[in-house]
């Protein structure tokens, strides 16, 4: 996968949990959750569809290091089956 | 012969819109099953009915706005023989107005004399001999609640009634395809209006640690993967749960000037909705579930309130409701309670605060714990236990 697809699919499962969002205002290089007002039970719901796309697993303790969505993109990049 | 009667699926409820019946005369139906879907300010809801029996008769036609109350469909009970649609058995009761001529007063477009109120509220007016045309109506578009009728009545009682207010301009139609949010902003303050009108409330806070929760937490959740990861969110619901055992007396409904408790501890959950506005439905039994089966519930719950689409017993259930706001950045919140509950737990942001604990001080997490109670169901006092025993539960997470 492209790091252009990866992204469009990203925002595309972005999209199923906060559908009012305008991917053109979304900033890679500023923290997500707040940019976009995903609480937990939205940040959970987000990784599960991206592990259910992706085949993908995130452990809990990485959460800290995915912040941007810059961050997202490199982290699941390298972990990409 | 069963009656349906359109439930009020919370205070901020007077009427809903028959969307679709999931039935049809003839079909043998069980109790709990959802029959129809009406749509609310809020959501669209699965409607559930509590009784076995066999459709006679659909009489409210799917589009059509009717108020609570309203006998939407006709039932045989099993074994009962059947009867033709058209010879009416006469009822037992005083003839209320027909479901056909009430849903019109009310949802016929071009305003009428006379004034919208629901079939409740007529007559209790007529009971307590209150003119109903001069009851200032807080329901959706001006419609006389029950309540507007017997607040009526109690003010009328000791001194002469006060000028009637204006009659408030007859609501436009909704546009096709009507705001929900405007509906829905209109449902939420009349049911808040409403509350802090009637209800004494009183607040308490306290500061609980959290060190031991997010432990406890975090090492469960280590060997979970994503798709059963449980969030804090879940773990406070259950710990307030717990704690309720013990005092009833939050835990239910002041209905008729008297506390009813609750039959199980159901909470509501504060769910904000994306496109702005919030509903409350409730989990049902949570001090019986396990954490695994909370936390899905929970994860559903969430999923179908953001899908509007909720079932009738959620809506009308919930005996507590719990709202965190933590998320948003804020130390505490101190709730409305929604009526007709008694309580609310409010739970505020999860933060390294210097903490005293066996003599020493060191950082810890902590979170603000705030109860709003309603004065007339129970004392601060046992309010402030009830805060104590929360903040004590959580410093046991393994048992919750």
């Amino acid at each position: 996968m492209t790091p252009e697809e990866l992204k469009s699919q990203v925002l595309g499962i972005l999209a199923t949990i906060a559908p009012e969002l305008e991917p053109g205002e979304l900033r890679a290089d500023k923290a997500l959750r707040s940019q976009v007002d995903l609480d937990s039970m939205d940040w959970l719901n987000f990784l599960v569809a991206l592990h259910e796309r992706l085949k993908v697993e995130i452990p809990e303790t990485d959460y800290a290091k995915l912040v941007t969505l810059e961050d997202l993109l490199g982290y699941l990049n390298k972990k990409l089956p | 012969m069963i009656e349906f009667k359109l439930p009020s699926l919370g205070a901020d409820m007077d009427e809903g819109k028959l969307l679709e019946w999931k039935i049809k005369p003839g079909d043998a139906i069980k109790r709990g099953q959802v029959i129809a879907v009406v749509d609310t300010s809020k959501a669209a809801v699965d409607v559930e009915i509590w009784h076995d029996g066999v459709v006679q008769e659909l009489i409210t036609k799917p589009g059509e706005t009717i108020p609570v109350g309203s006998v939407m469909a006709r039932l045989r009970e099993t074994g009962e023989a059947a009867a033709a649609p058209k010879a009416a058995a006469p009822f037992p009761e005083a003839p209320a107005p027909t479901p056909k001529a009430a849903a019109a007063s009310v949802a016929s477009v071009p305003p009428t004399l006379r004034k919208p109120a629901s079939p409740a509220a007529r007559k209790r007016a007529h009971e307590l001999d209150v003119e109903i045309e001069k009851v200032t109506g807080t329901g959706p578009h001006g419609a006389v609640t029950l309540e507007d009728v017997e607040k009526a009545a109690e003010y009328a009682a000791p001194a002469p009634a006060p000028a009637p207010a204006p009659a408030p301009t007859p609501a436009p139609a909704p546009a096709p395809g009507a705001d929900r949010q405007a509906e829905m902003r209109k449902a939420i303050g009349a049911a808040m209006s409403r509350s802090k009108r009637e209800i004494p409330h009183y607040y308490l806070a306290e500061t609980i640690p959290m060190h031991r929760a997010i432990e406890h937490l975090t090492r469960a959740n280590e060997g979970r993967p994503v798709t059963e990861r449980v969030l804090m969110g879940a773990l406070q619901l259950k710990a307030v749960a717990l704690t309720l055992k013990q005092f009833p007396e939050l835990n239910g409904f002041w209905r008729d000037g008297a506390f009813q408790p609750g039959a199980g501890i159901h909470v509501g959950v504060a769910i904000s909705l994306r496109q702005g506005g919030l509903v409350a439905p409730a989990i049902h039994d949570v001090d019986q579930r396990g954490l695994g089966d909370l936390m899905r519930a929970l994860a559903d719950l969430v999923k179908r309130a953001r899908a509007g689409s909720l079932r009738s017993s959620e809506m009308s259930d919930p005996t507590i409701t719990v709202t965190n706001l933590g998320e948003q950045g804020v130390e505490a919140v101190y709730g409305v309670i929604y009526p007709p509950q008694v309580a609310l737990v409010g739970f505020g942001r999860i933060a390294e605060r210097a903490l005293a604990e066996d003599g020493a001080l060191r950082a810890a997490p902590v979170v603000t714990a705030t109860l709003s109670g309603d004065h007339r169901a129970s004392d601060g006092h046992r309010g402030a236990r009830f805060l104590a025993a929360l903040r004590e539960q959580l410093q046991r997470p393994e048992e919750l």
